[in-house]
């Protein structure tokens, strides 16, 4: 049959009943786009309410969170656990970061005359969680533990020489005191300041051990449980979802305002922007800059900063016969429009910073001889006679550092420079970095721990500068840079008992790092966390340590 | 997405030209020949399955073991001394040849153990339990949501060809898949959680009821209705119905596109007209004679929609916070994580075998000639 008589015997159909059908289906369509407005509508008082008054809510990216043992946890949102959950011997007060550390469990401590033993005395009167007293044997567990765990952030200890070997004489709990022994004298703010990092913390040896499998020193059982004596303890971690922290009534310093802190992990800046403006959470501190522009100046929030411990720089490699004239290496440092950067792409999430100890780190100094002129690199380059060249620089596949990349390459064309940027990932770029192979690196360094060592140890220190050592893991290796002299001093600084005299070695050395290293230092972040206008006294850490719930009112 | 007969396999064609023949065929075979047709049916499913998902472990494996990424690396660390990588390397039995490792991943999957999360150190299957439930929970609704709408709109958008409504219907569904489903998600909480605070926000149930419900599901509706916590059961219900709206747009266009177009074909067909001719009502025309036709191929275009929700969208993951097995598949592919990358592939293609082995089932159901 042809479309045309279908035509045809279609006419013949009763109209009424065609209608009907329609009318029906008609019905029940939109029956069902009414229904589901009607159940959005149902539950909407509920959602209204804002976070308790004596609740945190927090909205963090917590996916690096891969454990929550002290031991082994070596990420920034494990970090911002753990500094709530356990107590360490030395510790950072958060209402003063600067003043550096001060007595946590112990309660004091003396240094040996050769200075390689320090013996501390505990703080009576403190309890774990689980309600067994903080005694001189948890110390020894806790920190005789980590040489046995071996995990990653081990070499925070392990640089001053313990081994499994020598862990039964150099970590030693005696009575009421613990002493530990260094393989050779080591500045005691140098070791103090280690005590104060993640790997520092004092377990509950009974509850860990109570829980221990296959002589694995309890690790499993910690890496989603706490036994601490810190402020809160851990409900529950489940990754990439959520950390649940419960209020510590007993915690000696006194019980937190917050009774329990929720950290949630919410990965869009969108996202949180509008969890904080609903009321949702309390904090939020993944805002990407134009989220921050939009809450600042709203009613009921404001905008908190604070100045992190990350660093970024630009190297030059000293194998490469041109880089290697420290004429070129200042005219670069004048190329770096440092101010401009920061008042453009970088507003608000990096400030000008031109030396390797960021803000708040002990010998922190805030000079900053250099500034954008193109004049004066132009006569430096003149002066350094090497004509016009070509270089190649390398960058990791992250938005502000390829700008960064960019920013000098327009720069430098003005002075006869062609600079060929190289974007790759992470291990691309790492891997030729590590190998000595890049002229010049746009990075990022961060500390591993909270002393100066851990910048002045890779960025002023290398002892030996030939192929084959492959001390890839220093900054100055990395860019075949001889500190000479300058190495000898940060070598020195280490060593030095006394902590006035050991910041004024750490402002020396920079002075001079500032004008002879083939490191242009740029700038140091700022954390900018979106809070309620009522959450008062949360310290993120500074650049030396983790955030802190226990001050925090509401 | 817009060609409807590249989806929906062969077998549609057998549906379409199956209702001319008035007559199922006869069931010759006896029952005691069929139970052992059906035992042999039986096998046979399972057998293909288990090659199916073999082919899927095992190509999934060496990929896994053969991208360049270093997974050792991303347990200890890059400041790892030299013993500390050697003993992760040899825990891991990467040092074994590779088909060795397989054989031992095989024998461990058949337990139902998918190893150990480098990232976080759980056991996987723990992991998937955790978040295969919340995208179940989720896909489910929203592929509810796109039959319930997109099945009759599908179907007016064909009875009424060219009218307004099927216009409407259009551009619809155009806007439904064209449309970018994170800037839909973003908008879709600015307005009704942001603005009109209609809903709940990101997450699976507010602050208050996290950990409030015991798992026995892990699907919070669920888990909170046999708890009798209605109040936890309403927040949820208020956080889900965003993300699942969303989500079922998605599928119901899709859905509502599929469906005109195979209603067309029947209604275009020469059995409708005699069915006209012969007087039936309309009603009965569209639903009992063409709608009969099409639901074989509509089962297939669902389920295939299921199994795409079922697979975790990511971008909806993500912006709604909702821990499911997209964003736990992404995440962990990003960290080199590679048991659990097999692990939550291994669900997801289990998530299609199944899908396939129950669409059959319902064919069977609906079309008689395909028992």
């Amino acid at each position: 049959m042809k479309r045309s008589s279908f035509l045809y015997f279609r006419k013949l159909l009763p109209n009424a009943s065609r209608r009907a059908a329609l009318r029906n289906i008609t019905v029940a369509a939109v029956a069902s786009v009414v229904i589901a407005p009607v159940l959005l509508v149902i539950p909407a008082q509920q959602t209204q309410a804002a976070t308790p008054d004596n609740m945190l809510v927090i909205a963090n990216r917590i996916d690096d969170i891969t454990t929550l043992d002290p031991a082994q946890s070596f990420e920034f949102a494990g970090s911002d656990v753990i500094r709530n959950v356990y107590g360490k011997l030395v510790n950072f007060n958060p209402g003063d970061l600067n003043a550096g550390y001060e007595p946590d469990l112990a309660e004091s401590w003396e240094v040996s005359e050769d200075g390689m033993t320090i013996t501390f005395t505990m703080r009576d009167g403190v309890n774990f969680h689980s309600g067994n007293p903080v005694t001189a044997q948890d110390v020894e567990f806790s920190l005789r533990r980590v040489i046995m765990l071996e995990k990653t952030p081990s070499f925070i200890l392990t640089q001053f020489g313990f081994t499994k070997d020598n862990i039964a004489d150099t970590i030693k709990a005696d009575g009421n005191t613990v002493s530990i022994t260094t393989d050779k004298k080591y500045a005691t703010s140098f070791v103090l300041n280690c005590l104060t990092a993640t790997i520092g913390s004092i377990v509950d040896m009974k509850t860990v051990m109570a829980n221990e499998v296959d002589g694995d020193l309890g690790n499993e059982w910690l890496k989603t449980n706490s036994a601490g004596s810190g402020a809160y303890k851990v409900v529950s971690w489940k990754p990439n979802e959520s950390v649940t922290l419960q209020a510590n009534d007993d915690f000696y310093k006194g019980a937190p305002a917050m009774k329990r802190v929720i950290v949630r992990h919410i990965q869009e800046s969108a996202t949180q922007r509008l969890l904080l403006e609903k009321g949702d959470v309390d904090v939020a501190r993944n805002l990407n800059p134009e989220d921050v522009a939009g809450i600042t100046g709203k009613e009921g929030i404001k905008v908190h900063n604070e100045l992190r411990g990350r660093l970024m720089y630009i190297s030059m490699n000293q194998k490469h016969p041109v880089l290697s004239n420290p004429k070129v290496v200042e005219a670069i440092k004048y190329l770096i429009d440092y101010e401009g950067m920061q008042n453009s792409f970088l507003k608000g999430q990096y400030t000008v910073h031109q030396n390797f100890l960021p803000q708040t780190y002990l010998g922190a100094i805030d000079d900053k001889p250099y500034s954008f002129n193109i004049e004066k690199a132009k006569a430096l380059l003149e002066e350094a006679g090497v004509g016009e060249f070509e270089i190649e620089a390398g960058v990791r596949e992250a938005q502000e550092r390829i700008e960064i990349a960019q920013t000098l390459q327009n720069a430098m064309a003005q002075v006869g420079i062609t600079l060929k940027i190289t974007v790759g990932t992470g291990k691309q770029i790492l891997t030729r970095y590590r190998a000595r192979e890049l002229d010049l690196y746009v990075g990022a360094w961060g500390p591993d721990y909270p002393d100066p060592q851990t910048n002045a140890g890779t960025f002023a220190f290398n002892p030996d500068n030939s192929d084959e050592i492959k001390a890839t893991g220093l900054l100055a290796y990395r860019n075949a840079w001889e500190p000479g002299a300058l190495g000898e001093k940060t070598a020195a600084a280490v060593t030095e008992g006394d902590v006035e005299k050991r910041r004024a070695m750490y402002e020396e050395i920079q002075r001079e790092f500032l004008t002879t290293a083939p490191f242009a230092i740029m700038f140091q972040q700022i954390e900018q966390a979106g809070m309620g206008d009522s959450v008062s006294n949360l310290v993120l850490g500074g650049a030396i340590t983790a955030a802190s719930y226990w001050p925090v009112t509401k | 997405m817009e060609t409807p007969s590249a989806q929906a396999e062969p077998k549609s064609g057998d549906g379409v030209s199956n209702n001319r023949r008035s007559e199922p065929p006869a069931p010759s075979a006896t029952t005691a020949s069929g139970s052992r047709w059906f035992l042999i049916k039986f096998l046979k499913t399972l057998g293909s399955i288990a090659i199916t998902m073999l082919g899927l472990l095992f190509v999934t494996f060496i990929i896994g073991r053969v991208m360049p990424i270093d997974p050792v690396i991303s347990i200890v660390g890059e400041r790892a001394t030299k013993e500390v990588y050697d003993a992760a390397y040899q825990e891991m039995g990467l040092d074994k040849p590779v088909l060795v490792q397989f054989l031992y991943y095989l024998g461990d999957v058949v337990r139902g153990d998918f190893g150990t999360s480098y990232l976080n150190g759980r056991p996987v299957s723990e992991d998937i339990r955790r978040v295969f439930p919340a995208t179940l929970e989720l896909a489910t609704i929203g592929t509810l949501i796109g039959i319930i709408v997109g099945v009759p709109l599908g179907m007016i958008a064909a009875v009424k060809r060219d009218s307004w409504i099927d216009q409407v219907a259009r551009v619809v569904a155009l806007v439904g898949y064209s449309m970018p489903i994170f800037w839909l998600g973003l908008v879709g909480l600015l307005v009704f959680y942001g603005i009109l605070g209609w809903v709940g926000g990101p997450g699976r149930v507010g602050i208050f009821y996290v950990d409030m419900v015991p798992p026995v599901t892990g699907m919070i509706l669920i888990d909170s209705a046999l708890d009798g916590q209605w109040e936890i059961f309403r927040d949820a219900v208020s956080h889900i119905i965003l993300p699942a709206s969303i989500l079922g747009y998605y599928s119901l266009a899709y859905i509502s596109r599929m469906t005109r177009s195979f209603m067309l074909e029947q209604l275009n067909a020469e059995y409708v007209t005699t069915a006209r001719v012969k007087g039936l009502s309309e009603w009965a025309v569209i639903w009992r004679h063409a709608f009969s036709n099409i639901k074989v191929q509509l089962i297939t275009v669902i389920a295939l929609s299921y199994a795409g929700l079922l697979e975790g969208s990511v971008l909806t993951e993500i912006i709604f916070a909702w821990p499911g097995i997209g964003s736990y598949i992404t995440t962990a592919l990003l960290s080199a994580d590679m048991n659990a990358v097999l692990g939550g592939t291994v669900v997801v293609g289990l998530v299609f075998v199944c899908l396939n082995v129950l669409s059959d089932l319902l064919y069977s159901f609906f079309d008689p000639r395909a028992k």
